[in-house]
């Protein structure tokens, strides 16, 4: 379908991935305007339920951005974050949502490039998938 | 005697003087910063965007300025000029005359109706006179102190005592037409001299026509053009006709590496500049090309190699190697510029539509006669005289020089060491330190209120508003719940500016603000002190992030990039509606320090803390203190090994340097001011760590490295020099040995001032010996050029290789063989050395990973350790309380390391010498009604931060222990009876964020 712009929730950690964010706008990478981001101190503090939230409300797509495994500035933050984003993509396919829809990615505060890529990326994807299924029906 | 206040004078307001003055003040010093012009901000404040991460000069300046002028500690003295010095440290008397400025600071209220109707105009000095001011004036909206003064040359009144339409005008009665200069006398412990530098007058090349030709302009007016708030507002033209340019050609070394004019130097900081300017002007300029002509390309610091490769690969910029160009001539009619340069092939005459010369960096007359008056040494080009092992230190006992005054030099290095000065200042008047008590300004109890926002929607200059229809926004946020007032804004983080936003609280009793703006990141510290002077908590305060998060990142998209600065300021509203006062505890500091590696960079720290009476525990893995230093070679009189062992001795008898050799650091817990630090047989606490790890030296695979003993690594060479003349008649010197390669594109920085070193040892032991360095690019950034100037002298043979193209080295029976393309004289080149000498780089230190995760602090993309900010702070981690120096940081000469060593001390200080630092208010909290003492939490927490404990038999609630929680919520996220709230990030907040954020999506 054309014209369809998806619409992204993109919950990225303080120390990582929002500085990434950050770093992609410093270097002037462009990347498709999709996503609004929501800052958390720790990929760790992501709830199930904000995911949920989201989907809910007609997100088409959520990414989850923290710190490399093993450079959490939390020690372990992201671990926890990668076993709730296991979880809630589990319950995405029970919700009749396809779980690919939730995005889970590793952002260091040095690679703004990859952070736009994963937007660009992202976003393509999404187009393809066309919207949410959810869309609509709050 | 020890004078008796702690005081230091700091000259020169640019950015290291400013620096300089925030570490000293920070760490209990009074301070007097002296700036000879009628506000600080030096160069910096005139650039648009700084190499390599082209961040936004004034943006992160700005805060810095601001801080300067609201510091209690700090008394900034513009217009004025140090005139005479008496005594000696720690007692000097300072003569400080002051300048009139014929307005009162005290009354002026920078209303700017002065400059209105003020008749006189003249060229304006901050854009390079690329436009006019008035003879009232200011130098530029986000000056510090944000005053107008009266240019008294060009004052029609002051002059020819006419006119008189500035004191007609005032509203504040600021205007005092019969001020008089002054001459203070100032006492103080130490000083510390920032004058900077200026640049090259262009004019004495005059075969490129500056001054002449219209469209012939100074890599300072271009940045001027460059800037969106500079008179161009960022687009650039021709001055001749006002067209835009297709083609722009950038000369090199205009005034650097040039005997002609008395300035055989290397500038630094043009190669990069250059790089940056020609990168902006190609991306404010659609179908622009750029044509760079340079001798070297010294693209030397911390990921400068990609920057330049990016500028090549992806921006397309033309860049030739190995010319100067001979002269420029002008077309009469078209005012396009002919450039007439040598190819290797041919003499080349190319026509461009404008050229910016990329002028160097001369010590100013201001800084010599400045020199004069306080007796500090220069060196014959002007630059203030140090040794290579106290690069901070003039000759004068008690006065030290910082910056571009001491050799031309990048911003992150000046800044290093204006902090560096600041640890040396500061061990003159230590003894006196102030503890510092910031002003509490009591806060407004908002208990109960209804939520009464204020947002302002900034411009950034031009960096928003170019892209984002910033008053739509701002209309926008008028139409949103509980928001009662919503202003555009040009600068919001300039010094006036936050008056402005402290008046706007006051008159609107608002008890939250929003800022849209850049990164809280960088910014929210800032605001939050605002907002906390006008009595609100700082906590009340959210940023919407509509700069680095959207107009920079969709800057071909401006409808959507509104529409989704529009998005981000709801969802700033729908949190700022959440959140609530929040009141930090505060902790005692631990007085001692942790230094990681007693290499050069580990000692030196040690010594500047140990100085100031500071504790300090030194590691060092291996048996014996020293590090790479050891292996260096220095000058004629002076090893790297015998500086090891002076300051190893130092330190042995330094009674405040507790030493622990052959061992690691295990572990590490806690935060600023309260770590606890695991080695194998004890445990100890630190306020501050400061990482000094060093790195390695490559050791290469290739070139028979290894298995032939005529093949050999430059410190190989220097210690083999050390012990008398070598046999060798040929000797072939091959740069760039594993680095600048596909597998490790990074400059090493130190490798082509090293072989210098060596070529020039060897031509002097035998003035008979061949010579042959064959490069990419000579490196001999600075001063170190009169080494390359040297060893050219002494018949020392440069070949120069294809980029991508490194020599071959085989073996003919049992001779070497190195063969190589020659570009400068588009040949191949074959030679059978005796000797072949590898320039092998500098790599990470591979304990980098471990220790940066222990420490939580990240690494580059090269291995080494990433600094909170690659420009303004460059010796600290984002993390509070640790810091960084030496080769951990990145490859750098002994002088570099210790400078920056010594700012690493200096910001290390500003933590040791609390007795108390607050802690975070954004941390966890349980309602013990709620909670069930399940455990959960406690188990999730990793900073062991809760525990679950009985309050009555059989009723266990967990607790917080405010000084350990680190706020990132782990445990709201485990708790399931909703009784753990994180603040400040709490679930209603982000729900709010999420639902603010998808608000209309689905209809």
């Amino acid at each position: 379908m054309t014209g369809f712009e998806p619409q992204i929730v993109a919950f990225c950690c303080n120390w990582c991935s929002y500085a990434g964010a950050d770093l992609a706008g410093v270097s002037r990478f462009q990347y498709p305007p999709t996503a609004r981001i929501i800052r958390i101190m720790c990929s760790g503090r992501l709830e199930p339920q904000f995911v949920l939230k989201a989907f809910e409300l007609g997100a088409d797509g959520v990414l989850v951005a923290g710190c490399h495994l093993g450079e959490c500035h939390y020690i372990s933050g992201n671990e926890r974050a990668k076993e709730r984003v296991a979880r809630t993509k589990e319950l995405l396919d029970v919700l009749g949502v396809d779980s690919r829809r939730l995005r889970l990615e590793w952002i260091s505060a040095s690679e703004g490039i990859k952070f736009a890529k994963t937007m660009d990326e992202f976003t393509k994807q999404l187009i393809e998938m066309g919207p949410s299924p959810l869309k609509g029906e709050a | 005697m020890a004078s008796e206040t702690a005081a230091v004078m700091v000259v020169g307001g640019g950015i290291a003087g400013v620096q300089c003055a925030l570490d000293l003040a920070e760490s209990g010093f009074k301070v007097y910063l002296v700036e000879r012009k009628p506000a600080i901000g030096g160069v910096m404040a005139q650039l648009d965007k700084t190499f390599p991460t082209n961040d936004c000069s004034m943006c992160i300046l700005s805060p810095k300025l601001v801080e300067v002028g609201r510091n209690p500690m700090i008394t900034l003295m513009t217009l004025s000029e140090v005139v005479g010095v008496e005594g000696a440290a720690p007692n000097f008397t300072v003569s400080v005359k002051k300048y009139p400025r014929y307005v009162r600071e005290d009354r002026c209220v920078s209303c700017g109706k002065c400059a209105e109707k003020c008749p006189s105009k003249v060229s304006n000095e901050f854009d390079r006179g690329l436009s006019q001011r008035k003879a009232i004036y200011v130098s530029y909206p986000q000056a510090v102190p944000l005053k107008y003064s009266i240019d008294a040359n060009n004052c029609l009144f002051l002059t020819k005592g006419r006119c008189g339409n500035c004191k007609k005008v005032c509203p504040a009665d600021a205007i005092d037409y019969e001020m008089k200069e002054v001459v203070e006398k100032v006492h103080v412990g130490s000083i510390v001299l920032a004058p900077g530098v200026e640049t090259f007058n262009a004019k004495l090349k005059r075969e490129y026509g500056y001054g002449e030709y219209k469209n012939v302009l100074t890599a300072l007016e271009f940045e001027r053009m460059l800037s969106a708030s500079g008179p161009y507002e960022g687009h650039v033209v021709r001055l001749s006709d006002n067209a835009t340019p297709k083609n722009i050609a950038f000369l090199q070394c205009v005034g650097s590496r040039d005997k002609t004019v008395g300035n055989p130097y290397c500038s630094s900081v043009c190669c990069m500049y250059a790089l940056k300017e020609a990168i902006i002007a190609q991306e404010h300029t659609p179908g622009l090309k750029t044509t760079i002509f340079f001798m070297d390309i010294r693209a030397v610091g911390k990921e400068f190699e990609d920057y330049r490769a990016r500028a090549e690969k992806e921006h397309g910029i033309t860049i030739h190697r190995n010319v100067r160009v001979a002269s420029i001539q002008e077309n009469p009619e078209s005012k396009n510029l002919n450039v007439l340069y040598m190819s290797p092939q041919d003499v080349v005459n190319e026509e461009f539509d404008m050229v910016v010369l990329s002028t160097g960096l001369v010590a100013s007359p201001e800084a010599r006669e400045l020199a004069k008056t306080l007796g500090v040494e220069l060196t014959s080009y002007g630059f203030a005289k140090t040794s290579i092992y106290s690069p901070l230190s003039s000759n004068v006992p008690g006065i030290y020089v910082v910056g571009a005054f001491s050799a031309p030099k990048d911003i992150p290095q000046s800044v290093a060491e204006a902090s560096g000065a600041a640890a040396k200042a500061g061990s003159h008047v230590y003894k006196n330190r102030i503890k510092v008590k910031a002003e509490e300004v009591p806060e407004i109890d908002i208990t109960g209120q209804e939520p009464k926002i204020g947002a302002f929607i900034c411009d950034c200059g031009n960096n928003i508003a170019s892209i984002v229809d910033v008053p739509a926004v701002v209309e926008y946020a008028r139409t949103l719940p509980n928001v009662v007032l919503a202003e555009e804004s040009k600068y919001t983080c300039s010094a006036d500016f936050q008056a402005v936003i402290k008046q706007k609280i006051k008159e609107n009793h608002l008890n939250r603000l929003i800022i849209a703006s850049c990164t809280p990141r960088t910014h929210e510290p800032l605001f939050q002190s605002t907002i906390k002077e006008a009595g609100l908590n700082p906590f009340m305060l959210e940023m919407a992030n509509i700069r680095d998060q959207c107009s920079w990142v969709h800057m071909h998209e401006p409808e959507k990039a509104t529409e989704k600065a529009k998005d981000l300021v709801r969802m700033a509203v729908a949190k700022s509606r959440l959140v609530e006062p929040l009141k930090a505890a505060s902790f005692p500091v631990n007085h001692s320090a942790l230094v990681i590696g007693g290499g050069l960079a580990g000692m030196t720290v040690a010594l500047d803390l140990a100085a100031q009476d500071f504790h300090v525990d030194l590691v060092e893995k291996e048996a014996e203190l020293g590090g790479n230093v050891r292996k260096v070679y220095i000058e004629d009189e002076v090893t790297g090994a015998s500086v090891a062992s002076d300051l190893a001795s130092k330190i042995g008898s330094n009674p405040n340097i507790n030493v622990h050799l052959g061992t690691k650091v295990k572990n590490i817990t806690g935060f600023v001011g309260n770590f606890t630090v695991e080695m194998e047989k004890q445990t100890f606490k630190v306020g501050a760590i400061v990482v000094a790890s060093g790195a390695v030296e490559y050791k290469p695979k290739e070139y028979f490295y290894g298995q032939d003993p005529r093949v050999m690594t430059q410190l190989e060479l220097a210690h083999r020099l050390d012990k008398g003349p070598l046999d060798a008649k040929v000797v072939a010197m091959i740069q760039c040995v594993g680095s600048r390669s596909p597998d490790n594109p990074m400059c090493s920085r130190v490798c082509c001032t090293a072989a210098m070193k060596n070529a020039i040892k060897i031509m002097k032991h035998n003035p008979q010996a061949l010579v042959y360095v064959f490069y990419k690019d000579i490196r001999t950034y600075g001063l170190k050029e009169d080494l390359y100037t040297e060893a050219a002298r002494l018949g020392v043979v440069f070949i120069r290789t294809r980029e991508e193209e490194m020599p071959e080295l085989i073996k003919e029976g049992d001779k070497l063989l190195v063969s190589s393309d020659d570009i400068t004289l588009d040949g191949h080149v074959h030679l059978k050395p005796d000797l072949v000498v590898l320039s092998t780089g500098i790599r990470p230190n591979p304990d980098n990973e471990e220790l940066s995760k222990m420490l939580k602090v990240p690494l580059s993309k090269d291995g080494f350790f990433l600094e909170a900010h690659m420009k303004l702070r460059p010796v600290d981690f984002a993390t509070e309380g640790i810091f960084l120096a030496g080769l951990a940081h990145w490859p750098k000469t002994a002088d570099e390391t210790m400078g920056q060593a010594s700012g690493a001390a200096a910001r290390a200080m500003t933590i040791l010498s609390r007795d108390f630092l607050e802690g975070n208010a954004a941390i966890s909290f349980v309602d013990e009604s709620k909670c069930r003492g399940c455990g959960r939490c406690e188990a999730i927490c990793p900073f062991t931060a809760i525990t679950v404990t009985e309050v009555s038999p059989g009723n266990a609630k967990a607790k917080v222990n405010p000084a350990l929680c680190k706020g990132c919520g782990a445990c709201e996220v485990a708790c399931c009876n909703g009784a753990i709230t994180c603040k400040h990030f709490t679930n209603d907040q982000i729900t709010a964020l999420v639902e603010a954020c998808l608000e209309g999506v689905s209809k």
